[in-house]
């Protein structure tokens, strides 16, 4: 795969004497992003001594080095080198994925009420952040603009600000993708479990906060289970549920499902619904709504 | 053997070198903020250099000790008292069951730690003992201590001895002017270079808005170069497209507020940043309070290293002559 409009020399840069960073192009696009994490893995197959963790990213990853191990300047010229090595090969990556069920309510009551005290930190006071997102993205309704939201799946292309959040870019052709600001001044702060939007990806807060995403929703089920109580984060061992690579198929329901979740998670009955599968970028460039009317076959059968 | 905590003082949180390895799922490193004065404090009690302390701000705690133990006092220039009786800092102490460590008005600095033989002990998340409380992990039931509070005491108390003493000359000194190393670059080309050029001679003044994720100053205002954004980024000329933020690294949302991150760092997002802090000066900032001032000298990545390797040998220096 080449990428297109997004063709740009990597840029490589040290973050103070700890880390590398490194861009490969300053606007998000599938390919790069491939490329990024086709990198990244090299990179953790080598296990060069002094790479001490790495973390892939949207367009770009970063690199904890310990330089009284490793050169900076000796880590850059073997990423370099990878760089040049992995770029005929991306047609062949895959990754080990899954497709996940993630219930969704748009336009919530939760969300609504935040969104309405920080009316002067936003770009358009007089609306609501859904609203805004639709008007700027060129949809004649909200509702409209709410169902393009949920039409198709996105995939988790970074994790991270603080634990368990997806940074998740949706599997759709660049006209079709959703672009809004972030706030023009962070609010103070977010309900936990909102559904967010900044740039051009969706997230979802784990934990209450500050955030300067717009606030489209809120979801029933956690992403951040600190003493892993529910079952899916006890069986994976982990407190924290999304992986990156992960495909979300993010579900629209109503209250009456919303509560009815809320209480599974209460009860500590609460388990993700999702399948397995192996996602191909190579596949999907070639035929994104072929392949994510595939997956969500996979998922709901 | 326990230590109970009387007073909490303000935010007192158990520390120790932090959590490493799962900042791609987006924890940072937690740990000591000032990492200096926390392994001197190891050093003087006689424990393994991970052992857990505490890491108080600005007020210190009031904790009673219920066995004879050996601690030790560093960081912030901040008058300690054992059963009323002032202590020496950066030196340790004996202290008896029964007694009371207690503290008076900060001098200088922001960050006391208190040291204790045999570390304090809490159970390993994710492979520390560091409080992270954003999210309310780690440490001490994932959260500052509170009075009525119970520490049990760790195993890692290696040679514990009092009248252990730092070298006056390596104790740190605080100047309201804290000066810190910064290695510019990542987004900085974003930044017009008038704009990069009063970053670094402003002298910036620590808000209140000042805690173990960051750091926020005032001082100046900054501007970007105009661009048309890079898809993904959004609109505001401050925003990219999101991305992994270096621990120490600065972004200035709106051009007005620079943002240092420390150790309680968000690990990425969308806001351009300037450059990075060398890792052991963060350590210095820890020490800085809100209204004190804070200078950036630049310092290209040969002088970032070579500031790392003085501070580490120094450190190897002291762990020896101490041991």
């Amino acid at each position: 795969m080449t990428a297109t409009d997004t063709d740009t020399e990597t840029r490589y840069d040290f973050g103070g004497d700890e880390f590398v960073y490194v861009e490969l192009s300053p606007a998000m696009s599938l390919p790069v992003h491939f490329t990024s994490l086709a990198i990244t893995r090299r990179l953790a197959e080598e296990a060069i001594p002094g790479v001490e963790e790495i973390a892939p990213s949207n367009a770009s990853y970063m690199v904890r080095v310990d330089p009284d191990r490793l050169h900076p300047r000796d880590l850059v010229r073997e990423l370099q080198r990878i760089e040049g090595e992995v770029g005929s090969l991306s047609d062949d990556l895959t990754i080990a994925s899954r497709i996940i069920d993630v219930p969704i309510m748009l336009n919530d009551p939760w969300t609504h009420e935040v969104l309405m005290k920080f009316r002067d930190r936003h770009q358009d006071p007089t609306g609501t952040d859904l609203d805004y997102g639709a008007r700027i993205n060129g949809y004649s309704s909200t509702e409209d603009f709410i169902d393009a939201l949920a039409a198709s799946p996105y995939l988790v292309t970074m994790m991270g600000f603080v634990p368990g959040l997806p940074w998740c870019f949706q599997l759709v052709p660049r006209e079709r993708q959703v672009e809004v600001p972030k706030y023009v001044r962070p609010r103070t702060e977010t309900p936990e479990r909102a559904f967010g939007f900044g740039g051009a990806f969706a997230v979802i807060y784990p934990v209450k906060g500050a955030g300067g995403y717009q606030l489209f929703g809120s979801a029933p089920a956690p992403i951040f289970d600190g003493e892993q109580r529910l079952p899916d984060f006890a069986e994976n061992d982990s407190v924290v549920f999304f992986k990156h690579g992960d495909v979300i198929n993010y579900r629209r329901v109503d209250q009456a499902e919303y509560d009815d979740v809320r209480a599974q998670v209460d009860a500590g009955t609460w388990r993700y619904s999702y399948k397995d599968l192996e996602f191909s970028p190579s596949r999907f460039l070639a035929d994104p709504d072929g392949t994510n009317a595939a997956m969500k076959e996979v998922l709901y059968g | 053997m326990t230590i109970r905590v009387q007073d909490p003082g303000l935010e007192t949180t158990v520390q120790d070198t932090g959590r490493l390895g799962y900042y791609s799922i987006g924890f940072p490193p937690s740990g000591a903020l000032d990492s200096f004065a926390y392994h001197v404090g190891n050093a003087l009690v006689g424990n393994e250099p991970g052992a857990a302390a505490l890491e108080a701000v600005y007020l210190g705690p009031t904790l009673e000790f219920t066995q004879d133990t050996v601690i030790a006092v560093t960081g912030a220039d901040i008058p300690a008292f054992v059963d009323g009786e002032e202590i020496p800092l950066w030196e340790s102490v004996a202290v008896s069951a029964g007694s009371v460590l207690s503290f008076g008005q900060l001098r200088a600095g922001a960050r006391p730690y208190v040291a204790v033989a045999g570390g304090i002990d809490v159970p390993l998340y994710y492979g520390s003992r560091s409080t992270y409380t954003l999210v309310g992990i780690g440490g001490f039931q994932g959260r500052a201590l509170r009075a009525g509070d119970e520490l049990a005491i760790g195993s890692d108390a290696r040679d514990p001895k009092a009248g252990r003493r730092l070298n006056p000359s390596d104790v740190p000194v605080h100047p309201s002017t804290a000066e810190v190393h910064l290695l510019v670059g990542l987004h900085s080309y974003r930044l017009t270079e008038d704009s990069l050029a009063r970053f670094t001679d402003t002298e910036w003044k620590v808000t209140p808005d000042a805690n173990r994720v960051g750091y926020r100053f005032r001082g100046a205002e900054l501007e970007f170069v105009p661009r048309e954004q890079p898809f993904g980024a959004g609109s505001d000329p401050a925003n990219v497209t999101d991305c992994g933020y270096p621990v120490g690294s600065v972004q200035v949302p709106g051009g007005v507020e620079p943002i240092v991150l420390l150790q309680d760092a968000v690990t990425g997002g969308g806001y351009a940043t300037l450059g990075t802090v060398v890792s052991v000066d963060r350590d210095r900032l820890a020490q800085t309070k809100t209204g004190d001032k804070t200078r950036f000298v630049p310092v290209d990545l040969d002088g970032a290293l070579e500031v790392r390797r003085d501070r580490h040998a120094a450190l190897d220096r002291i762990r020896s002559a101490l041991s």
